[in-house]
């Protein structure tokens, strides 16, 4: 059978060193009332028929539609060489690297994500990454939590709604109080988060830009939450942090960033990066792997994991968490594309796409009745405030081949008219005025 | 070898798109732009591809070596689930389009895949019902333990402790202390779960307890009829960690076994690659009294054959994951299965114990075995007789690395002394489990001779052995600007 090398032959030399006579032998251990009262499962398939199979069903989902959807997962270009270098064995087909000698590729690569996504955010370290984004934010308000021992979390609405109800589902038996403060017109409102500050607070929790796509500066919130004791937390989109003031310069505690845009297809949701930095005082609460350079018995450089003392395989219940993997593949790829398009082709990604945002929002507020929700510098995506149900519009426009955007009365209950529109350096300017001439049809 | 920030020469064009039109500062106000450049390096495109060429050279990979790391099912994996993952129609699909107006309609591919995953899990396991959402083995614990405090806060049960076994892997203990409960520990008896030891432990303040069959040392759970007894007659859920999956399927289905929460690792028993510590994925099966707690969505299938998504589950404990899971991993695993089919994924449990049982027997007159009877996919042997002359698990485990090998686990489980745990998998070949047991033998004639030569171990490598209390100390985890 395919990838089973043993011929007939093989398995009877192998049974008879074993000493016994017959492969069910080996399983004799196997109470007879534990055995499956089923397994009706279909005969196997050749791998060209297994391949037909699936993509017949991969022509079953339609990508080919022009797409202005984002909501904090975006589509931007990929170099090819990011593929070809991560889809090497050596890489993929490794384990988490127990074995430093034999590891040093994917140990001084995790070293140079560490130090890529640091700088990126502005944070002083790093982690080898989580699973994705949301769940890099329940990591951090758990390490704001473990850090001051306090249990109140004032996270704003403009969050991801996808992320806070993860943080919900995770610290749901830690008897934690998880408090939501309105957005203010899809703007993070500093004021009423600072009024909500005490001494009880272990965190406040800000996205930048926001769910929305609005930016805005986060520091005054981070110094009043320094002063009463609090960790500030601040969730970010790696590819406008090449351009935008950086949670490190505001004075987040812990940033955390959905590392998907660097590099990762969208693939319906995974797998995913979670980009996970904080500063030096915060490391040892820091969950996951963590690389450090280090030297060999002969004075080379060499690279291992590093700070064990938080993780599960020595702790157990102890541990800062239970994660044991890391995403290394999907931190690879990102660090390739990261060093691919460097510090001017990321910066060059993140201009295109916020210049692509501001023309898509000038020619569909241009529409009778279409006004931006809110007012506020924007990233690469915004708001629109639509004269009929955002819901409506979306599923016309996908009739005819076009994905608008996200209509937000999905989690915003008010915000039924509201349509949120991404722009990425892919977009083209005349699917753009496309979009903006179908909407006027629509409205 | 430098580092790609020491590589980097300001101006080297990398692949960059278009100009942009303007500037930042023409974009945004002052205050809410970066003060300086982000530090990330400037390369050419060669430079970067030779770059990581050369990494990639610094490591073993399954593809390269046989990496035999007990309870990690280095097993080979197939080319040909790369290229499904890489298909466009999956690739470049958005999560988010099921959550727009009949979204569902632009994914039934997809829903698709997702669906007869479940299906094809429910009846590997003999659960009633299946999430894909964890991403690693560690999240479906989580997952599973969250499922199982939602179960007791619906029945009105106060239960406050879950037991895991002494021979559990870390994360069993860590999952239960992450979703609040306090951790008790029962235990073995000749390897396995003593159900005297279990009962002196239990009490109604037990929500459940959680086991790996077959366990960390490679050996079948015999007393599981007793100990799902025991649990049942406190209220406890019975927690299986699909660590070791690939050793019984076929033999043994958990649901009929009497588990109510399985988790199943895909990236070991269905051959996805482990990325060099991931991605992986995590599904849970529950049995059907557990399935209201479910995380959501769950994918569902209509009358005319139509797939769709579906939140509306009052008692479910949420979202794990922002959407289906790690997708990209679960059509590998899928793919997978389907290739191999009902008499494939049998054959992959038996030959998968066979080849453990085959090493046993090569190796276990020159080391200790302390359970030294027929294993299951894995097997734990001791270097407690080598390490009186010195030479240690873990110098055995370097020197191995010198011939070419992976090492196996060392120290784990906690329970034996000097530990060298060994999982072959089914795709190795009949050579090489005899020619790495011919060059572990030579070692262990070594250790008698010329005990020093193996303390040096590695010499071949890129780096002999690392200094990892420097490396701690030290703190040199990001390049400095």
């Amino acid at each position: 059978m395919p990838y089973v090398p043993h011929t007939p032959e093989d398995a009877r030399a192998m049974l008879e060193t074993v000493g016994v006579s017959s492969v069910e032998e080996l399983f004799a251990e196997i109470p007879l009332a534990l055995r499956p009262k089923s397994f009706d499962l279909p005969p196997g398939l050749s791998e060209s028929d297994t391949r037909a199979k699936l993509e017949d069903m991969a022509s079953r989902n339609n990508t080919a539609l022009v797409s202005f959807l984002g909501a904090g997962f975006y589509d931007h270009y990929v170099p090819s060489a990011v593929d070809a270098l991560t889809g090497r064995g050596e890489f993929y087909t490794a384990y988490t690297p127990y074995q430093p000698e034999a590891s040093q590729g994917t140990l001084q690569a995790i070293f140079e994500y560490q130090t890529a996504v640091s700088r990126l955010l502005g944070m002083d370290c790093a982690n080898a990454s989580v699973y994705d984004g949301g769940t890099a934010l329940c990591e951090a308000v758990m390490m704001a939590v473990r850090q001051t021992k306090r249990t109140k979390v004032l996270i704003s609405e403009t969050v991801n709604p996808i992320y806070r109800i993860l943080v919900d589902t995770f610290t749901r038996n830690l008897h934690l109080s998880l408090v939501t403060v309105p957005h203010r017109e899809g703007a993070t409102d500093f004021a009423a988060m600072q009024a909500a500050l005490d001494k009880e607070t272990a965190c406040v929790v800000v996205q930048n830009p926001n769910f929305f796509g609005r930016v805005q500066d986060a520091s005054a919130l981070f110094s009043a939450a320094k002063a009463v004791g609090a960790v500030s937390v601040l969730s970010a989109y790696p590819v406008l942090a090449s351009v935008l003031k950086t949670p490190g310069a505001m004075g987040a505690d812990v940033a955390v960033a959905e590392g998907q845009s660097l590099g990762l297809p969208l693939s319906f949701g995974g797998p995913y990066l979670g980009v996970m930095t904080c500063t030096k005082a915060l490391v040892r609460q820091m969950p996951g792997r963590i690389v450090g350079r280090t030297e060999d018995s002969k004075g080379r450089t060499g690279y291992v994991l590093t700070l064990q003392a938080r993780e599960q395989h020595i702790r157990r219940q102890k541990a800062t968490s239970n994660i044991c993997s890391n995403q290394a593949l999907c931190a690879l790829r990102s660090l390739a594309h990261l060093c691919l398009l460097g510090e001017e082709g990321l910066k060059r990604t993140a201009l295109l796409s916020m210049e692509n945002a501001r023309y898509a929002a000038g020619k569909l507020t241009a529409i009778k009745g279409v006004s931006l929700l809110g007012q506020g510098p924007i990233g690469n995506e915004f708001a629109v405030t639509l004269p009929r149900a955002a819901q409506d519009v979306c599923l016309a426009l996908i009739g005819r081949g076009l994905v608008p955007g996200f209509p937000l009365g999905r989690y915003y209950q008010g915000l039924e008219n509201a349509l949120l529109v991404c722009c990425t350096e892919k977009t083209s300017k005349r699917d753009i005025d496309i979009l903006a001439a179908w909407l006027e049809d629509e409205l | 070898m430098s580092t790609v920030f020491q590589q980097s020469r300001p101006g080297r064009e990398g692949v960059w798109p278009k100009t942009p039109s303007g500037q930042a500062s023409d974009l945004l106000p002052p205050d809410l732009l970066r003060d300086g450049p982000s530090g990330l390096p400037s390369l050419s495109e060669l430079d970067v591809v030779r770059h990581f060429t050369t990494l990639s050279r610094k490591n073993f990979g399954v593809d390269g070596n046989f990496y035999p790391l007990g309870s990690c099912t280095m097993k080979y994996n197939p080319k040909f689930c790369e290229n499904v993952a890489a298909l466009p129609g999956f690739a470049r699909l958005h999560p988010m389009l099921p959550q727009l107006p009949r979204g569902d309609e632009l994914t039934q591919g997809a829903l698709e895949v997702l669906y007869e995953t479940e299906r094809w899990l429910c009846e590997i396991t003999g659960m009633d019902e299946f999430t894909l959402h964890p991403m690693a083995g560690a999240h479906g614990e989580l997952t599973g333990v969250l499922i199982m405090a939602a179960y007791h806060a619906d029945k009105g049960n106060k239960k406050t402790k879950i037991i895991c076994p002494d021979s559990a892997h870390g994360t069993n203990p860590a999952s239960a202390a992450i979703a609040g409960y306090e951790v008790v520990s029962v235990a073995s008896k000749d390897g396995i779960v003593d159900p005297e030891a279990l009962a002196a432990v239990l009490d109604d303040q037990v929500a459940g307890m959680m086991m790996t069959c077959p366990n960390t040392l490679g050996l079948f759970e015999q007393n599981l009829p007793r100990i799902v007894e025991l649990l049942r007659s406190v209220d406890a859920l019975l927690y299986y960690d699909g660590a070791n999956l690939n050793a019984v399927m076929g033999k043994m289905r958990m649901g009929d076994a009497g588990f109510d929460i399985v988790h199943v690792n895909l990236h070991k028993t269905f051959a996805t690659p482990h990325g060099g510590g991931g991605p992986g994925a995590g599904p849970v099966g529950v049995c059907a009294r557990l399935a209201d707690y479910m995380p959501i969505s769950r994918v569902v299938k209509d009358a005319s054959c139509r797939f769709h998504l579906r939140y509306d589950y009052p008692k479910s404990i949420g979202y794990v994951a922002p959407f289906y899971g790690n997708f990209g991993v679960v059509l590998k695993a899928y793919a997978y299965m389907v290739r191999l089919g009902r008499e494939g994924l049998i054959k992959v449990s038996e030959n998968a114990v066979l080849a453990a049982n085959y090493l046993r027997k090569r190796l276990d007159d020159v080391l200790e075995v302390p359970y030294d009877r027929i294993c299951m996919h894995e097997f734990v042997a001791s270097a407690a007789k080598q390490s009186e002359k010195g030479v240690r698990a873990l110098d055995i485990a370097k020197a191995l690395l010198d011939k070419g090998y992976h090492a196996p686990t060392v120290y784990f489980p906690l329970i034996v002394k000097e530990c060298l745990m060994f999982e072959p998998t089914e795709t190795e070949s009949k050579e090489t489990l005899d020619t790495f047991a011919d060059d572990l033998r030579a070692i262990l004639a070594q250790a008698e001779t010329d005990p020093a030569a193996l303390l040096a171990a590695p010499v071949t490598l890129p780096v002999t052995r690392l200094d990892e209390t420097a490396a701690a100390r030290g703190m040199h985890i990001t390049e400095d600007m």
